[in-house]
């Protein structure tokens, strides 16, 4: 299988720190990906890299073969780039579903919209307040949402940051069991995420981040194994 | 196209409101046969400027966008049309090309003025803050143009005395023209009206009208859905400001005349008020809103302009305080929770 995303040497430093510093990293197609790493270690900007909101002080992102490096966020979209963002931000005074449908109305012909729209509602459990206001929803509802409207996009590539948090340990599995589905059916995905239950659930392969560097990377089980891992995580611990 | 007259970014949408509507237009439409051609001349003037509070209502309201530089637009359209018309000749349809190139020069204004703000990712309070500026640099420099010297062509500026001469505007018909001139420029404006309403309420229901409100909830989101969020603005900034443009030709074939006072301050605050006051989020809001004011203003300024100005002022800070949405959609909301709630009192199995 080809590689859909391949980050090489990425950096981007702000006044002269470096959040991110010479990241590769290679992404096959259908793989599940996961992204750990204590906090501060850069994993939500390189995120923003990928996608385009930051653009990277060194290095370049190629994306199905070719160089977006220098493509602002929508036209990487448009390629099949698809975000989730690390807060919720869904468009709060607007209701659910016309949330969706401006997800969807991008590329789905007007007359497939409703359908599209009834069966992500239906996928998100958020039938009975499609209507209301999505600055409404719960916490957990709106993570929801906002998933399905990355979803939406139909992304060859799927980008969560931390889809789990805030959410309960029911509603975790439940969007491990998606993302699974979603995978099934042909979509690429890379999460970063805190919570190791779900990342054994869902993960193929795992990076570690650690200061804007890859630490390490590997299975779930090499990265468990790895001494060094648990190190960085009870040193970010101590010194928090 | 006409299903998108309803949806969900306009408020009035039920039969209840077409029928209102309709009721409302043919009293608009016989009015001049039960009054004096005073009063339709007046009324006629107060729906001139309407088209600015709706393209206000359409870039701040619908997409974010505070613009304080209608009135920069009004003074493009209304020099523009004056420049033009005089150079050109009221005869053989010249003053309705007149209208038709100084709205383009306001549209072609906006769309360079637009990029480099937009493209510019100048936003919020510093959208604001920069469209004033512009607007008070067009006022000084006209303030200025008194002498011979600030002539286009056959146009003298005049200053602050303000520029006239220009002839109103004329319908061509069949190798005659149609002098637009009291009632009939009553009902031109009343037609030109209620189409760019229709009009708007397509567009704000459409597609595009998503993309809109999805930019003014949370900008980074529409974009990472793929939307080029600065070129939905720019063409937004576009048909706003073109409206203003619209109003400042009507207001000067009204009168024939027009001065740098229509553009400055106050006249650059009043379509915020307006705007503000009757909700920015809905065009039906903003036309009836303005519409109430206009007359109101005018009925205060008989005694005092300063008492009229003071009102506004007082009415602005009145809004933002008690109703920030706006007191015709905070009404209509409320109505319609209160009526919402009692069906709920009533019905409460069906409700869950």
């Amino acid at each position: 299988m080809g590689t859909l995303l391949d980050v090489r040497g990425i950096s981007k430093s702000f006044g002269g720190l470096f959040a991110v510093a010479e990241v590769d990293l290679a992404i096959g197609e259908r793989e599940i990906h996961c992204l750990i790493g204590p906090n501060g270690a850069g994993k939500s900007t390189l995120f923003k890299l990928i996608i385009g909101t930051y653009a990277p002080s060194a290095g370049t992102v190629l994306f199905g073969g070719a160089d977006v490096t220098r493509l602002p966020a929508f036209s990487r979209v448009a390629r099949g780039m698809s975000i989730k963002m690390q807060t919720p931000s869904v468009f709060r005074a607007l209701p659910v579903r016309q949330n969706l449908r401006i997800a969807l109305q991008h590329h789905v012909q007007p007359h497939q919209a409703l359908g599209e729209e009834e069966r992500l509602i239906a996928l998100l459990g958020l039938a009975s307040d499609a209507d209301k206001p999505a600055g409404e929803l719960s916490h957990g509802q709106q993570q929801w949402l906002e998933i399905g409207m990355a979803l939406a996009l139909h992304p060859r590539l799927l980008l969560l940051d931390e889809p789990t948090a805030g959410l309960s340990p029911d509603e975790t599995f439940r969007t491990g069991q998606l993302i699974q589905r979603l995978n099934a059916e042909g979509a690429t995905v890379l999460v970063v995420e805190h919570d190791m239950t779900f990342v054994r659930q869902i993960a193929t392969s795992v990076t570690v981040l650690h200061l804007g560097r890859v630490f390490a990377r590997g299975t779930i089980e090499e990265i468990i194994a790895h001494p060094g891992v648990e190190e960085i995580y009870l040193g970010a611990a101590h010194d928090a | 196209m006409a299903n998108l007259l309803n949806g969900p970014q306009t408020l009035g949408n039920g039969r209840g409101f077409w029928i209102a509507a309709t009721l409302f237009l043919v009293v608009a439409l016989a009015y001049p046969t039960f009054t004096d051609p005073y009063d339709v001349g007046n009324t006629a003037y107060f729906l001139c400027w309407i088209f600015m509070a709706l393209g206000l209502s359409l870039m701040w309201g619908y997409n974010g966008m505070l613009s304080f530089c209608q009135t920069f637009f009004f003074g493009l359209g209304g020099y523009g049309y004056g420049v033009i018309e005089v150079n050109l000749g009221a005869g053989h349809g010249g003053a309705m090309a007149s209208l038709i190139a100084a709205v383009a020069v306001a549209g072609a204004a906006a769309a360079l003025l637009g990029y480099f703000l937009i493209y510019g990712r100048i936003s919020g309070m510093f959208f604001g803050i920069v469209t004033f500026a512009v607007t008070l640099a067009l006022a000084f420099f006209l303030n200025q143009t008194a002498g011979p010297e600030w002539h286009i062509g056959l146009a003298r500026l005049n200053g602050f005395n303000g520029m006239q001469g220009m002839t109103p505007l004329a319908l061509p018909w069949f190798g005659h023209d149609i002098d637009l001139e009291g009632t009939a420029f009553y009902y031109f404006v009343l037609v030109l009206l209620v189409v760019t309403y229709l009009l708007l309420r397509v567009l704000v229901n459409s597609r595009f009208g998503n993309v809109l409100v999805a930019i003014r909830e949370d900008p980074l989101r529409a974009e990472l859905l793929g939307y080029d969020i600065r070129k939905y603005s720019l063409i937004t900034f576009v048909i706003g400001s073109a409206l203003g443009g619209l109003s400042g030709v009507l207001y000067c074939s009204w009168g024939q005349f027009i001065s740098p006072s229509s553009i400055g301050l106050p006249a650059a605050a009043m379509p915020v008020v307006w705007v503000a006051f009757s909700g920015r989020s809905d065009l039906t809001a903003s036309l009836a809103g303005t519409l109430l004011l206009l007359f109101g203003f005018q009925a205060i300024t008989i005694y005092s302009e300063q008492l009229a100005l003071i009102l506004m002022g007082v009415l602005l800070a009145g809004t933002v305080l008690l109703a920030p949405n706006g007191l015709v959609v905070s009404s209509v909301n409320g109505l319609v929770r209160r009526r919402t709630r009692r069906r709920a009192v009533l019905t409460p199995s069906l409700q869950r």
